[in-house]
């Protein structure tokens, strides 16, 4: 499966240079890193190709790196049902720059590249209808990105006296529970209560 | 109005003839579920049809990137709450691939068991209720009366009978005892004739005939387009099942056939679901007769299982072992994989990025209906306003999975 998979990386590397930055077969999947700008080609490239036929668009999705200056990954999983095997893309861009859209290619893209605004807020240039898909009307925020909080900033009850559903700043009872696992006495980033008084000495 | 004065009237706006907009849903019987679709209609005719999604939004994978691996796998159960083991299932597999575990033989057979009554569980419920929304009241109640059986099954196997939490990264979490064995056994024998009672009263019936036969066609190129999967697929004739094309667990070693339309209506698609449950029927006796000459152990002894409840009380590793695991987790080494299942539904994937703690980093489900539903714009325009309801119907659309 993975020597399929390694001659079939040869052979996109080979036809499309001017795309492809890097690739490689782990874990028996086949990834390749193309840059943002021939997303477009690239992809209309792999569904035309004969060997690689890659006609269903399985999966557009972004993982949030704060700490890269390329913030952002775009990833795309394509599927070929006629040649049996998939490819995942990986496009790496900064948090201000645009993805070119591939709705012309895929029309299914359509909505997993608004849920990827929606979650990341990463703009995808020549979408057609770019608006928040999952999260509320007028919501504010991009949850997925990493500086989100899981709790939120605002929540909504039913206003007996106003007769309509009210957004209010979230109230926590108690602290949002965090865990680590760190061993107090070997990798933990933080002075133990008490510890403080050993360094003074 | 002698016409001495021209027709003006019927060119000022009052007059003049627009589309009519109307909400479906988000509190519709046949939305399955909390599904708003703004439908522009033409008379009768859908021109437009723009699904509003995310009222059931949880953030599903927000909160998998606090929660431990194993923490994470109860909400794939809240996922498709249909055949909650399915998409568990993926998890487990996205797991296993990132560490390298080996499933024990036993464990994985009841996998399948199980993976096919979640699809017998699912089929049943989409096959009644779409028959139910296109008039027949019957098949519902008869279909959820085989399901209770099957939840019942669902019970005595894990505890629950929906959220069960029973796939486990290395296994399954608990032995199946031998008279539930028997007991899923002698039920499916019983349960074709059953399907059979449901068959007489849809398959020839003309009412259900002629709301169904050549709606929603679905083409092989809109198949590419629109990027389906599952029933979606095989309806319009092409024979992809990822059970047979991409096979995981040990599905390459169970003999059963996979039905396909010919003309990709939503009639095919219901022909198509009832013969994959005849399928699953199948697999469920072979499985069974595998599984009673399988003894052996049910998880992968090691890191990401917990200790045997025996080694537990006696060795003090081993009760280590088990606190550690249920507090802190395993941790998974890093790297990102890609694992999908063949859900009653579709191609249910999960995109994990691991970076080598005992937390995923992203955590992405791909879920079959998402899709499925995106096309009803394209699916549904140009059809009467109650082929909505049908066309909904077969594309099997759970809220749980579309919203996460």
């Amino acid at each position: 499966m993975s020597d399929a998979l390694k001659e079939l990386g040869e052979h996109i590397e080979l036809k499309r240079p001017d795309c492809v930055l890097s690739w490689d077969v782990t874990h028996g999947e086949l990834n390749v890193d193309v840059t943002p700008a021939n997303i477009k080609g690239f992809v209309e490239f792999l569904k035309t190709d004969a060997t690689c036929r890659f006609s269903s668009l399985v999966d557009i999705t972004g993982v949030d790196y704060p700490e890269r200056p390329k913030r952002f990954d775009v990833v795309y999983h394509f599927l070929s049902m006629y040649q049996n095997h998939r490819i995942r893309l990986r496009v790496s861009i900064r948090e201000e720059d645009l993805v070119p859209s591939i709705t012309e290619v895929h029309p299914s893209a359509d909505w997993f590249e608004r849920e990827v605004y929606d979650m990341f807020g990463i703009i995808f240039s020549g979408h057609p209808d770019l608006r928040r898909i999952l999260t509320d009307y007028g919501f504010r925020g991009h949850p997925l990105r990493k500086d989100f909080p899981t709790t939120g900033y605002t929540e909504v009850r039913y206003d007996e006296t106003q007769k309509r559903v009210v957004y209010e700043p979230v109230s926590l009872v108690q602290e949002y529970r965090q865990f680590d696992f760190m061993s107090p006495w070997e990798g933990a980033e933080y002075i133990l209560p008490g510890d403080e008084k050993t360094e003074a000495k | 109005m002698d016409g001495s004065k021209g027709f003006e009237d019927a060119l000022t706006g009052e007059q003049k003839i627009r589309n009519f907009n109307i909400n479906f849903g988000p509190q519709h019987p046949a939305a399955h579920g909390v599904l708003r679709l703004v439908l522009e209609l033409d008379g009768e005719i859908v021109e437009r049809c723009d699904p509003h999604i995310g009222l059931l939004h949880r953030g599903t994978e927000k909160l998998m990137e606090s929660r431990t691996y194993l923490q994470n796998l109860p909400y794939f159960d809240r996922l498709d709450y249909v055949a909650p083991m399915n998409q568990e299932h993926a998890w487990c597999l996205a797991i296993e691939k990132l560490t390298g575990v080996q499933v024990p033989r036993r464990a994985s057979l009841i996998r399948v068991l199980f993976s096919e009554i979640g699809r017998i569980l699912n089929h049943l419920l989409n096959v009644t209720t779409q028959a139910m929304d296109v008039g027949a009241l019957t098949p519902p109640l008869w279909g959820f009366e085989e399901r209770e059986d099957l939840m019942i099954f669902y019970e005595r196997a894990c505890g629950a009978r929906l959220h069960a939490a029973y796939f486990r990264p290395g296994g399954v979490h608990q032995d199946l005892p031998d008279d539930l064995i028997d007991d899923i056994e002698a039920w499916s024998h019983r349960f074709p004739k059953r399907l059979d009672d449901i068959d007489g009263l849809l398959s020839e019936n003309r009412i259900f005939k002629q709301r169904n036969v050549d709606i929603g066609i679905v083409t092989e190129e809109e198949i590419q387009q629109y990027g389906f999967s599952g029933v979606m697929v095989r309806g319009s004739g092409l024979a992809w099942d990822l059970r047979r094309s991409q096979p995981y667990e040990c599905y390459d070693e169970f003999d059963f056939k996979i039905p396909v339309g010919k003309n990709g209506d939503c009639y095919d698609r219901y022909l198509v679901r009832m013969e994959e449950m005849r399928q699953s029927i199948k697999i469920i006796q072979q499985a069974i007769a595998k599984l009673r000459e399988e003894p052996g152990d049910v998880l992968a002894r090691g890191k990401i299982t917990p200790p045997s409840r025996t080694d537990m009380k006696t060795s003090m590793e081993s009760l280590i072992h088990h606190f550690k695991l249920y507090t802190e987790g395993f941790h998974v080494p890093a790297g990102e994989v890609y694992c999908a299942v063949e859900a009653p539904k579709g191609e249910f994937g999960v995109y994990l990025v691991a970076d080598g703690t005992n937390k995923p980093y992203r955590a992405k489900l791909r879920a079959p209906g998402f899709l499925h539903l995106q096309a009803m714009d394209h699916v549904a325009g140009g059809h009467q306003l109650a082929d909505v309801a049908a066309i909904i119907g077969t594309m099997d659309i759970v809220f749980g999975e579309v919203d996460r």
